[in-house]
């Protein structure tokens, strides 16, 4: 009986030491919590994410697809070149009228961003008078209510700061891509620099300042709205925006809730 | 179609068709071979202890020959299944951070602790009970490097007396009835990345882990079938016909299962026709016809459905070693099939392009982490591990009292 005993002995330990193991994540879990509120990556002292609520908005009518939103973002956030990765780029949308006795209520649709639109667009792909529609549509991170991508993250390195923006930390990010596979809207990608998942973090290094994220800034056309919606007030683009304009949001079927709304929005817009 | 084969065989540049975001034509696919490897090898561990619990816990006693050596390629495959995973991250170093600080809603960060579970409170510890009376009995009889480890395994605990050897048998069953929803736990889990994905239509379904835990236990019980019939001939020894018509019938139950919920999934897919279904036809008739149609379809289902099928009628007019043969050919069919179906999960969900207007080519490259060398490196490691388990633990040359010892081993 002696030796049983010290069998159940042994059970007994390995029990605690398995409980002692479970314990610790937790602990750990609560501390990365606590310093992912109090602790906003690039933002200067005294700047306070609970007082903010950054948020930008599309007035697809007035992009002219120049693309110098994507460079701008590209320099100013060191965006690598190679591959073709893009925290923000511009799409074009072409089209075309249907052909005569079709039936058909438009044509094709044809959709390009070469360099992400960095560098503007080449000539449309088909003549321009058997063109019915064309517009661009920049595209950015949709700063999600319900974000897939932070539901995803095996560790939390990527997050809802209390002021709007998803951020992700490059010191915690494993680089296994799931919240790249669970963004919708491709926004996310590996960087080859960091090894680690990058976004559009709406330039927080930037907005903490206050300044404008690069791409609004060098928007010619202010088809890029950027504001503050806790300390909006009623004549600032943001509040003229949704007074002014019907907005809708990219794939509202998959319950993501982007907070970036898009006017004149197509239905071909994915 | 040609495109796909040449994509296999040799590396060619990648190449899109359509409109494909940006970000998706960088680094394509983000998650390749590595990745396809892991859901295969975590499914063969579930079908492997399946198969092996369908002894101890459902009392078929005519599979015991095979036992033992189902539990220790559940165990031989269980160490390397977290290998491709861990590979393929950006940061490995950082992989603890999974389990230390993990992130609840994440079905990955559940990986950790799901198969920490697997490993050592199910697997470790119901091979040990299994096999710590044979060990005291060969730590007794065996000399030198051999002996230490066998001495090691004991962990210090020699008592093999009656009422020692109940409590063992008690808890090693218990065990094995734990283990059985934890086999499910582990693969569903598996089947749940990728079922969570609602941003990939190819993915997004509350049918793929479902299919994930039906294609492991066949493939787990085709792996068994397959070991056990290749250790048979490797030993010279007859395999035990009663057994393998039995494991043949498990195999054969398992696969009218799976292919009917994989069925399922497909006729569901294709009447509902949501939005991605135009891309998933591309999908089907170009990208992946090979793998999918010829692979996974023919070669992994309807085939070893036909010959495993037609020996389910026929048994007693079919010779011995037809029979065996008819066998073999079906576990390996099977095992390329489930293969390719994993293939086709991974691989498949990322060669469109999330705006579903367009598509991408596979470059694999035979070199480097995500290539074929490293693929087939990371395949071949649990049969070499296996190989090490027979050799310490089924030998020929060995008493053994434990239950499932291959009589083909026994001769």
């Amino acid at each position: 009986m002696k030796e049983a005993l010290s069998r159940r002995n042994l059970l007994g330990r390995l029990g605690a030491a398995a409980a002692g193991l479970m314990a610790l994540p937790a602990a750990r879990t609560a501390k990365a919590a606590v310093q992912k509120l109090f602790v906003s990556a690039n933002a200067p002292n005294g700047y306070d994410p609970t007082k903010h609520k950054w948020v930008m908005a599309i007035d697809i009518n007035r992009c002219i697809g120049c693309g110098l939103c994507a460079e701008a973002c590209k320099k100013e956030n060191h965006v690598p070149d190679e591959p073709n990765y893009f925290r923000t780029w511009v799409e074009r949308y072409v089209i075309t009228k249907p052909k005569p006795g079709s039936g058909e209520a438009r044509g094709e649709v044809l959709v390009d961003s070469p360099d992400g639109g960095m560098h503007g667009f080449p000539e449309p792909p088909v003549p321009t008078d058997s063109i019915l529609h064309s517009f661009f549509v920049p595209k950015l991170c949709n700063l999600c209510e319900h974000s897939p991508c932070v539901q995803a993250c095996p560790v939390g390195a990527t997050f809802d700061a209390p002021d709007g923006t998803v951020l992700i930390d490059p010191k915690y990010c494993i680089g296994c891509g799931f919240c790249i596979q669970a963004c919708p809207y491709g926004c996310r990608f590996l960087s080859p620099v960091t090894h680690t998942a990058e976004k559009c973090t709406l330039c927080y290094h930037r907005i903490t300042h206050g300044l404008n994220p690069a791409c609004v800034e060098v928007c010619p056309t202010q088809a890029r709205i950027f504001g503050d919606l806790k300390n909006a007030k009623p004549d600032d683009p943001i509040t003229q925006f949704y007074q002014n304009n019907r907005v809708e949001a990219l794939k509202p079927y998959l319950g993501t809730e982007p907070r970036v709304l898009y006017a004149g929005m197509d239905k071909e817009v994915r | 179609m040609t495109t796909e084969v040449t994509n296999i065989v040799v590396e060619v540049m990648p190449h899109f068709e359509g409109y494909v975001y940006p970000n998706e034509s960088g680094q394509h696919p983000l998650w390749s071979v590595l990745i396809v490897l892991y859901p295969y090898i975590t499914g063969l561990v579930a079908g492997a202890f399946i198969m092996a619990s369908l002894v101890r816990v459902f009392k078929v006693r005519a599979l015991e020959p095979v036992y033992r050596l189902s539990m220790l390629t559940a165990l031989a495959f269980l160490l390397c299944a977290p290998l491709p995973l861990l590979f393929h991250l950006g940061h490995p170093e950082r992989c603890y951070e999974v389990m230390m600080t993990p992130h609840l809603t994440s079905p990955m960060a559940i990986f950790g602790f799901v198969y920490a579970w697997y490993l050592m409170a199910v697997l470790l510890l119901e091979l040990w009970f299994d096999f710590r009376r044979d060990l005291v009995a060969w730590s007794n009889v065996t000399s030198g490097f051999r002996g230490i480890i066998y001495r090691l395994f004991t962990l210090g605990v020699t008592d093999v007396s009656g009422p020692a050897l109940r409590l063992d048998d008690k808890i090693g069953r218990t065990l094995s009835i734990v283990g059985i929803p934890s086999a499910f736990l582990l693969h569903g889990y598996v089947g749940f990345i990728f079922g969570s994905i609602k941003a990939n239509p190819w993915w997004g379904s509350p049918l793929v882990p479902i299919i994930f835990i039906l294609s492991a236990v066949v493939s787990g019980i085709a792996l068994c079938v397959f070991n056990y019939m290749v250790l048979s001939w490797v030993r010279r020894r007859n395999t035990d016909m009663p057994c393998l018509d039995i494991m043949a019938r498990f195999l054969f139950y398992a696969l009218v299962v799976d292919a009917a919920v994989e069925g399922l999934d497909w006729i569901h897919r294709i009447y509902a026709a949501e939005e991605g279904f135009q891309i998933m036809k591309v999908m089907i008739r170009e990208k992946l016809f090979y793998t999918l149609n010829l692979g996974q379809a023919t070669m992994g289902t309807l085939l070893p459905l036909l010959l495993l099928g037609s020996l389910q009628l026929l048994r007693k007019r079919v010779p011995e070693l037809i029979r065996r043969r008819m066998y073999f050919a079906s576990s390996a069919l099977i095992l390329v099939g489930v293969l390719a179906m994993r293939w086709n999960v991974v691989i498949g969900g990322q060669l469109f392009s999330k705006s579903l207007r367009g598509v991408m080519a596979y470059k694999m490259e035979f070199s480097g982490m995500e290539g074929w060398f490293m693929g087939a490196v990371l395949l071949a490691l649990p049969f070499t591990i296996l190989t090490v388990f027979i050799k310490l633990f089924l030998s020929e040359k060995l008493p053994s009292a434990g239950h499932g010892e291959p009589t083909a081993a026994r001769g």
